[in-house]
């Protein structure tokens, strides 16, 4: 039975309670303590910056030429929190609330609502680094409504939150390297978790400019390698973003949980042909402006202004009349599938739906639009080529964020002891679908405020020990390592390793996307099995394992994504359900909504590797909610 | 469409390169100029060939991990744009274009386009930061800075460290890299207190790492995909003069 390790008492004093019960390290024994960082993102970097200004020793990973790149810098709307400096209502209870409900209430309650509580230190924490969020004239914070809130909680800079919430860590992180209390290792990719004697003592790296492996042991690891959407091979992930070390950490022993919770972020700019390697994502703010419609007859190849007003459909406004264009994004992007689906898309490859901006230009002038959206039309134009002041823009749905992860108690530590497991790489804040804003939240939660805490508790409550890098348990995960890079590039077969990913992503997305069945998600999980025998039999990887090798690097990614792909379709499928961003056609309301089942499927599904990829063992968390009451979310 | 495109081979920091010639076929006008890449390399793949090696992440210009040089011009020349968001559309069927990396003496190459920028990382090391530790930050309304101040601090900070200022300066001078971090803090009250050592400290810095002086030919800030304007080598340039003066020592 997973113990959760959730503090008694009310929820509201829960945190306050936890914080004084655990077991504190004496600042003088701090030094001895050393902690492996992987990732260097908004949870990474400031877990890394605030564990070595703790005193603990520090080594910080990251695949990109620096940590500043981390992709947690893509993220454009905002940051959450409870300030309530809109004088509007909000409150830590109320932020706690709508993560719940907007989570469709599969995620842990007390998990959720301390996340609630330090959202407001994140935004001190974050404007004494000097980070330049929007001001009002008076000089004090800006805020905006996001994501359909009914309260304006979100803080936010320009549409480069993330970037200057990122920097904002990456500069503490870099504070603490020139004093040498953080030793950052770019270009490193972890390889492997080493286990000793059952805890997490550290991981085999592969340094992507030399090609050399390396053993790295500690006292703690700590992962902050982010999300799994690059499965579906299109995302608005980055390109080199990946499930590897989490995947590894799996493979050793760590649960897996809610795999198949996956987000579809409705208003991003169409695939246009087999050889894109990502998707962009416009803000969802454009749909406060611009009408979501297709033409109301299948097959309908007219340029826009040739389809006259009477032969459109308004499929938002028509589907859900007070919400409208508005409605939440797993809806949205929904409806937009199923339009296409029968026939009724947009644009080449008829994947598309217009987002049409000629009443708004209409009502209020194309400088108005522009004043609002400038960058936005223009970075539409950059990548598709249209003015969409004068032609309706396209958009489709694409994977944005995956609120799946490492199983993690409430001290964000997996059930491999020592292992701990932060940001997106875990699954506990979000539930079936993240609210806008909260992921930076979440991530600068973590990193800041929650795990500088529980990992004394650890290190306080367990014999010390960090291994000798010469340790047998060592040694025979470099070997592994080793023989799988050699074993890649020894296939010298006949298809790129990109050809792979595309097809295992594009079968994912159809089977395990914005909408699934039971046969589709059988029929994936058949199918899975055989593109990857034939990867390992056919994939051609030139080059050395020596020296910069970016082929390489992708393969065993793919390699990995060919084994997860299967745990996703697999979790779908049993979670016999619809909740949130899990969407099973064979669980809907009348109307077409997600039709969640409380009695059977409220738990968290955590996957355990069985050593056969078919069958891991599934443990269930049951989600115990003690001051909220479930309900059925409505946008009519 | 179909490109000739010539290509920046290095096998390695140490060893000598020099340009190979591809011809790539079935480009698309739709695609980005990585994508175009991404469909080479699988060309060179399947034919038996090394792929060749280029860094990039996002791709959706706000990493700053991707930094060729496309007909001569760090990022490809068109404004305000990464390389990453440069589209095959924007050049002429059958055209031949000359690919390198970023060239700089900070900057060694380490395969083919693929520089070593760590160098500007340890310019944000020797204070590029503000020097607060978590926890204990004052409330955040407790510090009004007024809107301007604000929208000039974050111009500066929207650098995304990509290093085509350094790639595009006949001197390879960091200026417009430093200068933004430097105003970016420095215009913001928090920044206040290191203000002086921190633009001392940066000089000292871009010096020892081998980045040349600045002849303010503003070449920088025409390539900079970020739109960094040259101001922010003034606000430098004055800090650093006033911190001088002031005897402050990095």
């Amino acid at each position: 039975m997973l113990d959760s390790k959730i503090p008694s008492g009310p929820l509201a004093q829960k945190w306050d309670k936890h914080r004084f019960d655990l077991k504190l390290v004496n600042p003088a024994n701090k030094r001895k303590f050393k902690v492996i960082v992987v990732g260097s993102g908004l949870a990474g970097a400031s877990a890394a910056a605030t564990l070595s200004e703790l005193g603990y020793k520090v080594q910080c990973f990251c695949y990109q030429d620096s940590p500043r790149r981390a992709h947690s810098i893509a993220a454009q709307g905002g940051i959450n929190a409870a300030k309530n400096y809109q004088n509007d209502g909000d409150s830590v209870r109320r932020l706690f609330y709508d993560t719940i409900k907007g989570g469709d209430f599969r995620a842990r309650e007390a998990n959720v609502y301390r996340l609630a509580q330090v959202s407001t230190n994140i935004i001190d924490q974050c404007v004494a680094q000097g980070v330049p969020f929007a001001r009002e004239y008076g000089g004090h914070l800006a805020n905006r409504s996001f994501g359909g809130a009914q309260v304006s909680r979100t803080f936010y800079a320009r549409g480069q939150t993330g970037q200057q919430l990122l920097l904002g860590a990456y500069q503490a992180l870099s504070k603490q390297i020139a004093k040498g209390a953080v030793q950052m290792f770019s270009r490193t990719e972890m390889l492997e978790l080493v286990l000793v004697n059952g805890h997490a003592k550290g991981i085999i790296v592969r340094d992507l400019t030399s090609g050399k492996i390396s053993r790295h042991s500690a006292d703690a690891v700590v992962l902050a390698t982010g999300g799994y959407g690059n499965a579906f091979y299109l995302s608005t992930n980055a390109v080199g973003c990946n499930v590897t070390a989490t995947y590894r950490a799996f493979k050793k022993g760590a649960l897996f949980a809610n795999p198949c919770y996956t987000q579809i972020h409705p208003t991003c700019i169409p695939v246009n042909g087999d050889h894109q390697s990502k998707l962009t994502l416009m803000s969802e703010s454009l749909r406060n402006d611009g009408r979501v419609w297709v033409p109301i007859k299948a097959g309908d190849h007219r340029p826009a202004s040739q389809i006259p007003e009477g032969e459109r459909d308004y499929f938002l406004e028509r589907k859900y009349p007070s919400f409208g264009n508005l409605a939440p994004r797993d809806i949205s992007s929904r409806a937009a599938k199923e339009v296409c689906d029968e026939g009724r898309g947009v644009g080449p490859g008829g994947l598309g739906v217009y987002l049409d901006f000629s009443d708004a230009i209409r009502r209020d002038g194309e400088d108005a639009i522009r004043a609002r959206y400038g960058n936005l039309f223009q970075m539409y134009e950059k990548i598709a080529g249209e003015n969409a002041y004068q032609t309706p823009m396209r958009i489709y749905p694409a994977v944005h964020y995956t609120m799946g992860g490492l199983w993690v108690d409430y001290n964000l530590m997996s059930n491999i002891p020592g292992l701990f497991v932060i940001g997106e790489a875990n699954f506990s804040d979000h539930g079936a679908n993240r609210l806008g804003a909260s992921a930076l939240m979440q991530g600068l939660a973590d990193g800041y405020f929650v795990l500088p805490y529980t990992i004394g508790n650890y290190f306080a409550t367990t014999a010390k020990s960090c291994p000798a890098e010469s340790s047998q348990e060592f040694s025979q995960a470099e070997i592994q390592v080793n023989e799988r890079l050699r074993k890649l590039i020894s296939i010298n077969g006949s298809r790129t390793v990109r050809s792979f990913h595309r097809e295992v992503g594009q079968l994912i997305w159809d089977k395990c996307g914005m909408a699934r069945s039971k046969a589709g998600l059988e029929d994936a999980l058949r199918r899975i099995p055989a593109i990857r025998a034939e990867f390992w039999e056919n994939v051609k990887v030139t080059g050395e394992p020596e020296g910069i090798n970016k082929t390489l690097e992708h393969a065993g990614r793919v390699a990995d994504f060919l084994e997860f792909g299967e745990l996703m379709c697999l979790d779908a499928l049993e979670r016999d359900e619809s909740c949130g961003g899990h969407f099973r056609t064979e669980h809907q309301t009348p109307d077409g909504e997600a039709k969640r089942n409380d009695d059977q499927f409220s738990h968290v599904s955590a996957w355990g590797f069985s050593g056969n990829l078919a069958k891991p063992n599934l443990e269930k968390e049951p989600l115990i909610y003690e001051e909220v009451t479930m309900s059925q979310r409505s946008y009519k | 469409m179909k490109f000739t495109l010539k290509i920046w081979r290095q096998s390695g920091p140490e060893k000598s390169g020099h340009f190979e010639t591809y011809e790539a076929h079935d480009i698309q006008a739709e695609m980005s100029f990585l994508e175009m890449l991404d469909v080479l390399n699988e060309q060179i793949t399947i034919s038996g060939g090394q792929p060749v090696n280029f860094d990039s992440d996002c791709r959706e210009g706000i990493c700053g991990m991707c930094s060729l040089v496309v007909n001569g011009i760090p990022h490809g020349g068109q404004k305000g744009t990464t390389v990453c968001q440069l589209h095959m559309r924007s050049f002429a069927d059958g055209q031949t274009i000359t690919i390198e990396p970023w060239r700089a003496k900070a900057f060694p190459v380490l395969k083919d386009l693929v520089v070593d920028r760590s160098a500007f990382d340890r310019i944000i090391q020797s204070g590029g930061y503000i020097s607060v530790n978590t926890g204990g930050a004052p409330d955040a309304n407790a510090l009004p800075i007024s809107k301007d101040q604000a929208e000039m601090a974050f111009d500066a900070a929207a650098c995304i460290g990509c290093g085509a200022c350094v790639a595009a300066c006949k001197n390879s001078s960091a200026m417009l890299f430093a200068g933004a971090k430097v105003t970016h803090l420095n215009t913001l009250p928090q920044g206040h207190p290191e203000k002086y050592s921190r633009a001392v400290s940066i000089v000292v810095s871009m010096d020892k790492e081998g980045f040349g002086a600045c002849t303010v030919t503003g070449a920088c800030a025409a390539v900079c995909p970020k739109e960094i304007p040259l101001d922010v080598i003034s606000k430098l340039n004055r800090d650093y003069a006033v911190g001088i003066l002031k005897g402050v020592s990095a």
